[in-house]
Formats: C-alpha cells, sequence, structure tokens
C-alpha cells in the first residue's frame, strides 16, 4: 500500500484519543471503586502502574475487598494468563531490543494487541504498538487518579454504556483479520467455546480455551504435504477437545 | 499481605506479557505454527469481545449492553470509524438503560 503517510496516522491518533477516552472513564470507575470498597489510596494507583490490566484490578479488588487475597492473585494471574500467547504474536513488533522489551511488554493489553494486530505493514504495526501502549498506560492511570479523587461520586460505568464500548471497539479492531476464511473460523469457534463455559469454568479460563477453536484448521500431518490444497483443507475437521 | 498480594499479580503478570515476547526467538517455528499465532490471538480477542458483549459473571449480560455491542458491531462492519463504532455501541446501551431496560 501506498497511502500516504499524514491520513493514516491522522486516523490512528484519533483512534488513540477515542480510546483514552474511554479508559479514561473506565479508570476512574476503577479508582472510585477501589475507593468505595474501603481500601487504602495507594491500592489502586499501584495496581495501574504495576499491574495494569483493566480486567485483572477489577476482579482483584473485588476479592481483595471480600477478604480474599489469595484468590485475587490467582484469579488475576488466571485472567492474564492470555498475555503469554499475545507476547508470541507481537513479538517481532515490540522489536529486537532487550530495552524495547522490557518496557514494551508492560504496554501488552487487548487494546494494544487489537490495534497492532489491524496493521499489517511492520513499520506501522510497531508505531501503533508504542502509540496507543502509552497512550492507554497514560489515560488509564490519569483515570484512575480522577477516581481515587472523585471519591465514590462516579461509579457505574454502566449508566454511560461504557461495558458496551468496549467489546464494540474490540470487534472493529478484530473484524480485519476476520476475512481471512481460516482466522475467522478458529475465532468464531473460539468465542463459542468461550461463552459455552464462561458459566462454569472460572474466570479466565473460558478465554484461554478459546485457543481449542485453532483444532478446526490444524490438520494431523501426514503423507506429502505438498499434496495438501486449499479446497481439502475444510473437509478434515478435528474433533474438540473438552477443555 | 495486602502489598505482596498486588505485587505478585504485578510481577506474574508482567513475567507472563515479557516470557511471550522473549521466548518468540527460543522457539523455532514452523511455517505452519508462525501462521497460526496471529490466529490464536484473532481467537482470544473474539473471545474475549464475545464474553464480555453476553455475559456479566457466570450469567447473561441482560438487553442493554448486548444491543449496543451489536449496533457497534454492525457499524465497523459497515466500516464506519473506530471512534463511531465506540461511540454509538455506548450510547445505544446507554439509552437503553435510560429508557428502563436493562
Amino acid at each position: 500500500m501506498s497511502t500516504p503517510k499524514r491520513t493514516p496516522d491522522r486516523a490512528l491518533l484519533r483512534d488513540a484519543v477515542a480510546i483514552a477516552a474511554a479508559m479514561i472513564a473506565v479508570g476512574a470507575s476503577f479508582g472510585a471503586i477501589a475507593i468505595a470498597y474501603g481500601l487504602p489510596t495507594w491500592v489502586p494507583f499501584l495496581m495501574s502502574t504495576a499491574v495494569f490490566a483493566g480486567g485483572a484490578q477489577f476482579l482483584a479488588v473485588g476479592l481483595i475487598a471480600a477478604g480474599n487475597p489469595l484468590a485475587a492473585v490467582f484469579a488475576g494471574l488466571l485472567l492474564n494468563a492470555r498475555h503469554l500467547p499475545f507476547g508470541l504474536a507481537v513479538s517481532e513488533t515490540v522489536g529486537p531490543r532487550l530495552r524495547d522489551r522490557l518496557i514494551g511488554s508492560h504496554l501488552m493489553t487487548d487494546e494494544v494487541v487489537a490495534f497492532t494486530l489491524a496493521e499489517k505493514d511492520p513499520a506501522r504495526r510497531r508505531r501503533t504498538y508504542w502509540l496507543i501502549g502509552i497512550t492507554l498506560f497514560t489515560s488509564w492511570n490519569l483515570g484512575t487518579a480522577l477516581g481515587v479523587w472523585l471519591g465514590g461520586a462516579t461509579g457505574d460505568p454502566a449508566a454511560l454504556g461504557l461495558d458496551a464500548a468496549f467489546p464494540a471497539g474490540l470487534i472493529a479492531l478484530i473484524l480485519p483479520s476476520l476475512r481471512d476464511r481460516d482466522t475467522r473460523l478458529v475465532a468464531l469457534t473460539g468465542a463459542a467455546i468461550a461463552v459455552a463455559l464462561t458459566p462454569v469454568l472460572p474466570a479466565g479460563l473460558p478465554v484461554l480455551c478459546a485457543l481449542l477453536g485453532l483444532l478446526t484448521v490444524v490438520r494431523p500431518r501426514r503423507g506429502n504435504p505438498a499434496t495438501s490444497d486449499q479446497t481439502a483443507e475444510h473437509h478434515t475437521k478435528t474433533e474438540e477437545a473438552p477443555c | 499481605m495486602l502489598i505482596a498480594a498486588i505485587l505478585t499479580l504485578a510481577v506474574g503478570t508482567y513475567t507472563m506479557r515479557l516470557s511471550g515476547v522473549m521466548l518468540r526467538d527460543r522457539l523455532e517455528l514452523s511455517d505452519s505454527l508462525q501462521r497460526l499465532l496471529p490466529m490464536a490471538a484473532a481467537s482470544l480477542l473474539a473471545a474475549l469481545a464475545t464474553t464480555a458483549a453476553l455475559m456479566e459473571g457466570a450469567g447473561f449480560a441482560g438487553i442493554a449492553r448486548p444491543a449496543g455491542v451489536a449496533v457497534g458491531a454492525l457499524l465497523a462492519w459497515r466500516k464506519a470509524p473506530f471512534v463511531v463504532v465506540v461511540l454509538a455501541a455506548a450510547g445505544t446501551a446507554a439509552l437503553l438503560r435510560l429508557a428502563g431496560i436493562n
């Protein structure tokens, strides 16, 4: 693609501002909720800077407030286990330098990965990763501070519909990659597995089980690999393994 | 105890993020396996989006949120800008709730 650089970059900046605004609002509700639970002021700050994972933070403050910090750690780690496969997928984008990897890894969130994978060109991918990563880290912490400052005054992100904004944003970001037939099959199967398992498994596990969707495109390798052609690909669907 | 819990969560999360990034070079990945990585990420994100859209804890999230997400997804499919998708999803859910539909 030889599109002029200015326009797409402006579009990226606009998207960054949009997601930053949403992050400030959700971060504020996180800060406010943590304070409303009666936790010390430093708790939301430490979490937003050191953990920097929205879902795990909400889950953890709930469990800590319920008097179960051990469960908070386990549930939070389980919820964040998806970052390992994310890391494998964006490793090349983060770059080969150790310094970049040490800092870049901390900026890894669902939104950053989704924004990054939506870009094709490696240079643009790299810029997207860092721009969105730094934007999200800043706005998330700004939001947290705002929420702590406002105390329990703000609160419910649902009243603003923010709970619908995030899944919709993620869908918008992954839609281009779903144009590929295999990816679409994997993603739809994975999503169905995750939804079906959500009522029965602890938080975090159902999403990880979405990796089982890969079985729909993995075929047992036998015979001459040169004979495998596109049309024969979907005739051998692997059974879904129980989770 | 509280600070230990938070730091453990932080270190554990960072370790998982970093190990994916660092392991990538050490793993000798075949071409077909390399092709699966972006698919794996897309699948995780799709699962995350779908469960976040439909489920609240172990149960159904109600009407307003999935309806908002559906409006957003439709606009995204019609190639609307990201900002519009996010605002329309949030606006729809918020308006439905304002109207008493949860």
